[in-house]
């Protein structure tokens, strides 16, 4: 960690970035999943996209008060933030639910050899030990 | 996240958990369906992007009408044109002049005007262009390489999830008799967004 402060030059936050990186559109699998997915849900019209500019700007500015530089290579975990509050207010979901299955792919992850595509199984959710 | 990871295993990151959790979830109960989530992902990766854009800058130079149709409402002058695909959200073309030139940023978060652009370079998305570039604009043009005349006046659009902007800039000289085709090759994504200028013709390598 570095003291970067938000206030470099567009210039320095691009060049931070390798070339590579910013040719692609996404620079992971799971960023390009949180797009569509959210996507997804306002083609189904469960928000306007007034409403989630304004989810993911609460998210952006409560990130710039924690201290992150917002150099744009963060914004897609901005984004992943802000599509799960969102979708907990809508009540699509809750915070519990959430974290069951992400423990639930945790265990078929440790299950999975490596390699191998990681599925989700029931027995993933059940006896599931609490350490 | 677990303390038990087995070194056989196979191992997810805590976001990618996360992510897996998200679309497991919106799945089953039937709010997303993962082809279309594949198929919204190839959309944004091969065919939406800047090449769009410059197709239509290229037919605003060529074509007064396409160029004054474009001003009055970009949205539906691409659309009707049937040829650079449909506009899904109320996009403005605000047209560069020796007088004044524009710069487009969203200050809140990261609105773009994906239809015509693909999605946003990181830089787009950082603090210091969604601050530096209201305050001070001629100096974020100077970072990109960019000096503009100091009789050139510089406006600066900023976005909304509603209103989206498109910067169609001047037609570089030296290109009296050229086709769509290669006008479109001189456009970059920087000089729609209103960081950068189009190519000059001479310095075209290819």
């Amino acid at each position: 960690m570095t003291n970067e402060t938000p206030s470099g030059t567009a210039r320095e936050a691009l060049d931070r970035i390798p070339a590579a990186e910013r040719a692609r559109t996404f620079q992971e699998p799971w960023e390009a999943q949180a797009f569509a997915i959210t996507l997804a849900l306002h083609q189904r019209g469960v928000f306007t996209w007034n409403e989630w500019a304004t989810a993911l700007g609460k998210e952006i500015k409560a990130a710039q008060a924690r201290g992150d530089p917002d150099t744009g290579s963060t914004y897609y975990l901005h984004w992943l933030n802000a599509i799960e509050r969102l979708v907990e207010h809508k009540g699509l979901t809750n915070a519990a639910t959430l974290q069951r299955y992400r423990e639930a792919w945790d265990r078929a992850a440790d299950r999975t050899p490596h390699g191998d595509p990681i599925v989700l199984a029931p027995e993933d959710f059940a006896g599931g030990s609490t350490t | 996240m677990s303390d038990h990871d087995h070194d056989d295993g196979s191992h997810l990151s805590e976001i990618q958990l996360r992510v897996r959790a998200l679309e497991t979830i919106l799945t089953e109960k039937g709010y997303v369906d993962p082809t279309v989530l594949d198929q919204i992902v190839e959309h944004f990766e091969t065919k939406v992007g800047p090449h769009v854009g410059a197709k239509v800058v290229a037919r605003a130079w060529v074509d007064p009408t396409f160029r004054s149709n474009l001003l009055a409402d970009a949205t539906k002058a691409i659309t009707e044109s049937g040829r650079f695909g449909t506009i899904g959200e109320h996009l403005i073309a605000v047209e560069n002049t020796p007088e004044q030139h524009n710069m487009v940023v969203c200050t809140l978060c990261s609105c773009y005007p994906w239809d015509v652009l693909g999605l946003p370079p990181v830089w787009y998305k950082s603090a210091p262009y969604r601050s530096r570039v209201v305050m001070d604009p001629r100096s974020v043009l100077a970072d990109f390489g960019v000096t503009l005349p100091p009789t050139t006046g510089i406006r600066v659009w900023d976005s909304t999830a509603e209103t989206r902007y498109l910067v169609l800039p001047q037609r570089p000289a030296g290109t009296e008799g050229w086709s769509e085709e290669r006008l479109a090759s001189l456009v970059t994504r920087d000089s729609m967004i209103g960081t950068g200028l189009p190519a000059q013709p001479g310095a075209q390598t290819s």
